[in-house]
């Protein structure tokens, strides 16, 4: 039962800790405005998804055992690691000192990510309304 | 967890922002100071950013690496009444360029701004996300 209710949540789960890496990549994009030769940086959501999804069906994880009673690692929904390989965003406008990020570029995709974040938020939280009611029979 | 690394992130480059401001204020100071404690003319001070590696080797955040002393040669304004000049008249001033900084300053402003805003927003996303399941 609890596997299950795990595996309802696991696809914002995941949706939810790849936004949130992706908004720490952004967010050192926009700090690193006016760093001499910094590359701005992102992730790819979509792949980073279907790895952490993947992840989560793979099913056992290989856990140590220093003894002959330990049980085997139960699938987890949350695969350690990082998420996606993070890639060099392609240069627009180059600049002088080598930096290429591009503000608007960023404020626009913090935006957004931040705005896909809390949508993944209202789906996990109606889906836990929709378990409750379920529960209580109401 | 990734969106409290945000804080440190943009608050290093807050302050690295600041410090840059500090160098435009201190030039716009003595913009017009002809000697400094080693008898030479004052020399603007420009800043240089660097990433720094965070808790996440993909997210940097910033600090000022080194303040340097801008390198342009000083103006030479002809004024034989200064207690400066020289015998043919002339007064060595600060190479400070104040269009420039002015410029400078307008972009530090802005970019601590886009800081704060970064640090509001993952704010916002953390407090929404510690109200899952509540309503």
């Amino acid at each position: 039962m609890i596997n299950q209710l795990d595996s309802t949540l696991s696809f914002h789960q995941n949706a939810l800790r790849i936004r949130g890496e992706r908004q720490e990549i952004i967010a050192a994009n926009i700090a690193n405005a006016d760093t001499p030769n910094y590359k701005a940086r992102d992730i790819d959501f979509k792949t980073a998804m279907q790895g952490a999804m993947a992840g989560a069906q793979q099913g056992r994880f290989n856990t140590v055992k220093t003894s002959g009673q330990h049980l085997d690692g139960v699938p987890s929904n949350a695969p350690s690691g990082r998420p996606g390989e993070p890639l060099f965003r392609p240069i627009i406008q180059g600049s002088v000192d080598g930096n290429t990020v591009d503000m608007d570029v960023e404020r626009n995709q913090f935006a957004d990510n931040a705005i896909r974040y809390e949508a993944s938020l209202t789906m996990i939280n109606s889906q836990l309304k929709k378990m409750l009611t379920a529960i209580q029979g109401q | 967890m990734s969106l409290f690394n945000v804080f440190n992130i943009s608050g290093s480059a807050m302050s690295a922002q600041s410090q840059r401001l500090n160098a435009v204020a201190s030039n716009l100071a003595n913009a017009d100071s002809a000697t400094s404690a080693n008898g030479k003319p004052y020399k603007a001070k420009q800043v240089v950013f660097s990433a720094i590696p965070s808790n996440t080797p993909e997210a940097s955040g910033v600090k000022v690496k080194n303040i340097i002393e801008d390198p342009s040669p000083p103006k030479v304004v002809y004024d034989p009444k200064h207690p400066l000049a020289d015998e043919k008249g002339y007064v060595t001033m600060p190479n400070v360029n104040v269009t420039e900084e002015m410029v400078n300053m307008i972009s530090a402003s802005r970019a601590y701004q886009n800081n704060v805003e970064t640090m509001n927003a993952a704010k916002t996303m953390l407090l929404k996300t510690l109200t899952i399941g509540q309503n």
